[in-house]
């Protein structure tokens, strides 16, 4: 492939059109990345200026960030995220890597490929949509506990956890079953031959061939529940304020340099995570 | 296998089942929040103007969002797979970061650009396009919600796009070309009609979350840019309740949505048999 297109770059162009394709995506690629960048670096950029105003330059200043650290309702919105994102995390990885091993071994492909299809509909299905249902559900089954034992649970962070699973398993799924895909049957069957049991081989050849896949499966889910804000707006209630939900509220009460200085923070943990899933990737 | 069970027993309690109560739940009357009573007044109710005037422009814009994704998506994901390997990599790289970046924070810079005093008001004054004390007031326009909106889906247009030009066989283009074909005429003849599938996939990918967003109309939109997202939100969480109308809209969206992934699949394997 490689020497092809070395041909292909070597090659004379006929034509005027064919002469300014090239310039002409090298103006749409640099346009593009403009566009994607120059809004983020305006953002980061204002996050130090020491004006009152979001998009005003005022000097260099770090006292946004200092107000930031100082903000009590953040870190505890940060400690919710987190907490949230891990127990999300455990969860959807131990269930997504088994539905991915299930399917995997699942004798009877057409049927597999029908419970393949089910498993990838939370991921289709938009966010607003199951936000609500989950909210729905919740209620109607609160109400009925409320009924039944006189006891109401209030929506909030264990709701929210339940809520990031239901994407979460697939996503994890999607990602070990891609991995396992590569897998050749031999090594398991060979310790079988061996004489190990069931659970020896899951421990010893499977998990250790699969681990990557269940890595990066897991770095998704942390990352996606960290991010969320539709399902979790829908199911959070008053008390599990993650860290969208607070940019959420800060916007809405007006743009100051404070969101801009929490919005570059956040922006710098997704470029470790990036750089951390990119070198997860080329490891495989 | 016993694999399947926990996940099965997990998916089907907290995906499948709250998804059939907003089927049950859009086919009951309005009440607080609920009165269990059969009706189909809640889809009659959808015959609304005004809602119907969203609905419309939900999927406009979402169709408008798609098209320009696509338009400037395809071209870049070309220039990247075109470079030498570690060049590639970075430009790659540099895709996935707005990705992965919480999108409210994407769409937060865009309001510090174009609010009253942004940064285009200000540099719009530097270069005298408008008067110091006047502003381009683009903010709260149906223009600012497009914007916004294919700025946090390109990524997810590029992404799939790069996926099948990497896997292209490149000999294709060259044979085309010695056949006396221009490069210009091979990119719309060969590279673009072999590589569609990935196309599709990004249209998807582009086109089903941007038709129920409401982050984007919210901040870029104001309240006169409102889409069907905006609705289906305020009927659940906020005064005066309507849980049935949200329901029937949540599922208005559902059935445009398996109309889209119904054409993709028709499309994508259509295009496999011609192929």
């Amino acid at each position: 492939m490689v020497r092809a297109q070395q041909a292909h770059s070597a090659r004379i162009h006929k034509g005027i059109l064919d002469l300014l394709l090239d310039p002409l995506l090298a103006c749409n690629a640099l346009l593009a990345f403009t566009f994607l960048y120059f809004p983020i670096l305006m953002l980061v950029l204002f996050s130090f200026s020491s004006s009152r105003y979001a998009s005003i330059w005022g000097g260099f200043s770090l006292e946004w960030y200092a107000k930031l650290f100082h903000n009590p309702d953040l870190s505890q919105a940060l400690l919710n995220s987190l907490l949230i994102a891990a127990a999300t995390t455990l969860i959807a990885t131990a269930l997504g890597t088994l539905a991915a091993l299930g399917l995997e071994r699942f004798p009877d492909r057409r049927r597999a490929s029908h419970y393949d299809a089910a498993l990838t509909l939370p991921i289709l299905v938009p966010d607003i949509v199951q936000g609500l249902a989950l909210l729905l559900f919740f209620v109607l089954v609160f109400n009925g506990l409320e009924h039944v034992f006189d006891w109401r649970p209030a929506l909030g962070r264990t709701t929210v956890i339940i809520a990031h699973t239901a994407f979460g398993i697939s996503y994890v799924a999607v990602v070990v079953r891609a991995r396992l895909s590569g897998m050749h049957k031999s090594f398991e069957e060979a310790a079988m031959d061996l004489g190990a049991n069931e659970w020896q081989v899951f421990q010893r050849i499977t998990l250790p061939l699969i681990w990557p896949g269940v890595l990066s499966g897991g770095l998704l889910a942390f990352t996606l529940s960290l991010d969320e804000f539709v399902i979790t707006f829908f199911t959070s209630g008053p008390g599990a304020t993650t860290l969208p939900i607070q940019v959420w509220s800060m916007v809405k009460r007006g743009v100051t340099p404070e969101v801009n200085a929490l919005s570059a923070l956040m922006l710098l943990t997704s470029i470790v995570l990036v750089t951390l899933s990119v070198m997860l990737q080329r490891r495989r | 296998m016993w694999y399947l069970l926990p996940p099965a027993v997990w998916l089907g309690l907290f995906a499948f089942l709250p998804l059939g109560m907003v089927a049950a739940i859009s086919l009951m009357q309005r009440g607080s929040p609920i009165t269990w009573e059969f009706t189909l007044g809640n889809y009659a109710r959808l015959a609304d103007p005004l809602l119907l005037t969203i609905v419309g422009r939900s999927l406009w814009m979402s169709s408008v969002t798609t098209v320009l994704c696509l338009v400037i998506g395809y071209p870049l994901a070309y220039f990247i797979v075109q470079r030498r390997l570690h060049v590639r990599t970075l430009l790659y790289f540099l895709t996935l970061v707005p990705l992965w970046t919480n999108s409210l924070v994407l769409i937060y810079a865009w309001m510090v650009l174009l609010r009253v005093d942004g940064v285009a008001d200000q540099g719009a004054r530097a270069v005298n396009w408008i008067a110091t004390d006047q502003s381009l007031n683009w903010l709260y326009t149906p223009g600012a919600v497009v914007l916004g909106l294919v700025y946090w889906y390109m990524p997810f247009m590029v992404y799939p796009i790069y996926a099948s030009l990497e896997k292209f066989d490149w000999r294709l283009f060259e044979a085309a070309q010695d056949l006396g074909a221009s490069r210009l005429g091979a990119f719309f003849r060969v590279l673009v009609p072999l590589t569609w599938p990935g196309v599709l996939a990004g249209g998807l990918l582009v086109f089903i979350p941007a038709l129920s967003n409401f982050v984007v109309p919210q901040f870029l939109g104001g309240a006169k840019v409102a889409l069907i997202g905006n609705v289906i939100q305020e009927r659940f969480l906020s005064q005066p309740q309507d849980w049935p109308l949200g329901s029937a809209l949540a599922l208005v969206v559902m059935l445009l949505i398996s109309v889209a992934i119904w054409a993709y699949f028709k499309f994508a394997y259509e295009g496999d048999a011609v192929g």
